[in-house]
């Protein structure tokens, strides 16, 4: 009898730990954004007098309306849609194409091209702003939306191939080698059988880069100047530095640019856990 | 030959021996093609370009600029006590961030490898900061440190922390903090992803073998877990040491590298040299010296890897 009320007492300060540095972790992670939240909804004029209170004693619509109808800031979302949407498809395909190959065949250039990818992870992406930004300006893709897309597609392909591959390396090689002894090539059966079979994999390599290219910064900045082809990023630090700032019509845009990215990852995140735990059980 | 085992397996008329052979090898090259073009194009080709710039007085306003300048960057870069700052802030920029950011996201997936209820959405809630981009996580928590606007000052001067509520990213001695926590706070989600999926992957009939042979928790989390999320744990810290390092963006939207450069990290210097001063040949530079370091650090951390686990055998 001791002993069973020894081991509860145990499991239940056990828990009552667990639970609390989970709260913890949650207060600390959600905060910040709560903090946004709060500031795009305080009226102007209580914004500073009422500004460390933990909720305002009223509460606007106003910065929403005012962002979403007299700003430039729809366009700028748009762009990033633009942007982010485009990148995130066309890495992803890219990504599926290769990570098949990784996963299925052994070729001579396996290496040296892993290697080559490898390489991309680890120099400073910085380092490439000068040089790409001379490239581009011939050819006229600065300032321009299509410039992004390249850039930030060949940024992401590395990663988004090694993400796609354990997605793959977790499918049997047996399915397509059967449906390709019934006379399919290898390329039909990879899109008839092995790719519905990866759609978490898809998934989670779409929201991964969409958010990533929703998110960048430097490159924007540099790439891009004039209004018609800004990102949110661009248009919210212009929107810093342009005007008198107005802090509650800021963190509103903030809040709508956060939208899309956070409803991507909590649709995938489930998936991001489950393609790295595939990877770490091949490696 | 793997090609040979892989056809071999399938019914292969004699005819098309030959041409069959050939689009076998061919094969895996038409898949991978698009991202080799794009990674030569994108990112091979401006990296070497980039190296070439180091050498050259390269700025965009200036149209006599181009020439071949030798070492002359580099001889700059020695007496430059900007850089010179720069590579300490680094230092402390990424060893300050990677601790907590690793510490606390282990914490966090040992946390969530458990079975609780509600887990699910408690995951996605703690692994949303992630999800935040990076330029509004910087602007938010440069509102937050601010005494006017934020609560972090007031909490901090009741904690006795500070004598009176005042904003740390302008004074010079703790700026640095203000983008670190920031940091931590984008950061954890990443090593508790990789580490919450590193430990999914641990067998779960060792654990069930360690408690009949009578092993606690404790020796358990040693003996089995420890040993499982090494690799893991040493891969991820050293791409990590090497993004944080070249992790710019928080910076430049929370301090600009201010006051007076106490922020100022190489990667966010050679950004700003780039961007506002548009001599490209001088950001080249620092990027050369910055990615030889970065390439130092690698090496010898795969070095010390290696040392020791033949020490091991």
């Amino acid at each position: 009898m001791t002993l069973t009320g020894h081991t509860s007492t145990r499991k239940m300060l056990y828990w009552g730990s667990h639970y609390l540095m989970i709260a913890a972790f949650v207060i600390f992670a959600l905060f910040p954004l709560y903090w946004l939240l709060k500031v795009s909804v305080t009226p102007n004029d209580i914004l500073y007098t009422e500004g460390v209170r933990m909720w305002p004693s009223r509460t606007t619509w106003d910065n929403y309306t005012f962002v979403l109808t007299q700003s430039n800031f729809p366009h700028y979302f748009m762009n990033s849609v633009i942007v982010a949407g485009t990148t995130a498809a066309v890495t992803t395909v890219i990504a599926a194409l290769t990570g098949y190959a990784f996963s299925r065949f052994a070729f001579r250039g396996k290496v040296i091209i892993v290697a080559l990818m490898l390489i991309t992870q680890m120099f400073p992406l910085v380092m490439l702003i000068a040089p790409i930004f001379k490239i581009l300006a011939p050819l006229g893709l600065t300032d321009s939306l299509t410039g992004l897309i390249i850039v930030y597609t060949a940024f992401n392909v590395p990663f988004a191939t090694f993400l796609m591959q354990s997605f793959f390396d977790g499918i049997p090689k047996d399915l397509e080698e059967a449906a390709m002894i019934d006379g399919n090539t290898r390329f039909e059966a990879f899109r008839a059988i092995i790719l519905p079979l990866t759609l978490p994999g898809v998934a989670a390599t779409l929201g991964f880069v969409f958010t990533a290219a929703w998110s960048e910064l430097l490159f924007a900045l540099m790439l891009v100047s004039s209004e018609s082809a800004s990102t949110f990023p661009v248009g919210l630090l212009s929107f810093v530095s342009k005007f008198s700032v107005d802090f509650g019509q800021m963190m509103a845009a903030g809040v709508l640019a956060l939208i899309p990215a956070c409803l991507f990852f909590l649709l995938i995140q489930r998936y991001l856990v489950q393609g790295l735990t595939a990877g770490a059980v091949k490696g | 030959m793997t090609l040979a085992t892989q056809t071999g397996k399938l019914p292969v008329e004699r005819r098309g021996v030959f041409s069959k052979k050939l689009s076998g090898i061919l094969e895996p090259y038409l898949y991978v093609s698009p991202a080799l073009v794009l990674i030569i194009a994108v990112m091979l080709m401006p990296l070497i370009l980039g190296l070439s710039y180091a050498f050259r007085d390269i700025r965009i306003l200036n149209p006599f600029s181009g020439g071949f300048v030798g070492m002359a960057h580099f001889q700059t870069l020695m007496s430059d006590q900007a850089f010179l700052g720069a590579l300490a802030n680094t230092a402390w920029w990424t060893f300050g961030s990677l601790v907590f950011q690793f510490g606390l996201g282990l914490i966090l997936a040992l946390l969530l490898n458990r079975a609780f209820l509600g887990r699910g959405l408690i995951q996605a809630l703690v692994f949303l900061p992630w999800a935040v981009p990076t330029f509004l996580s910087g602007l938010n928590w440069a509102w937050m440190f601010n005494p006017v606007v934020g609560p972090l000052p007031h909490w901090m001067t009741s904690l006795g922390l500070m004598a009176e509520p005042y904003n740390i990213l302008s004074d010079p001695d703790l700026a640095m903090w203000g983008p670190i926590i920031a940091n931590i706070w984008f950061g954890i989600p990443f090593f508790a992803i990789t580490m919450l999926a590193a430990l999914q992957s641990i067998p779960k009939e060792l654990y069930e073998a360690a408690s009949i042979d009578g092993a606690t928790t404790r020796q358990q989390f040693i003996s089995i877990t420890l040993p499982f999320l090494a690799p893991t744990i040493a891969i991820t810290l050293m791409l990590r040491t090497i993004w944080i390092a070249n992790f710019a963006d928080l910076i430049v939207v929370m301090t600009k590298g201010g006051p007076a450069d106490s922020t100022q990290i190489v990667a966010s210097y050679i950004f700003t040299q780039a961007f506002r001063r548009l001599d490209f040949g001088y950001a080249s530079a620092i990027a050369a010296v910055l990615l030889v370091l970065l390439l130092a650090y690698a090496l010898s951390v795969i070095a010390l890897r290696r040392a020791m686990t033949h020490s091991d055998n």
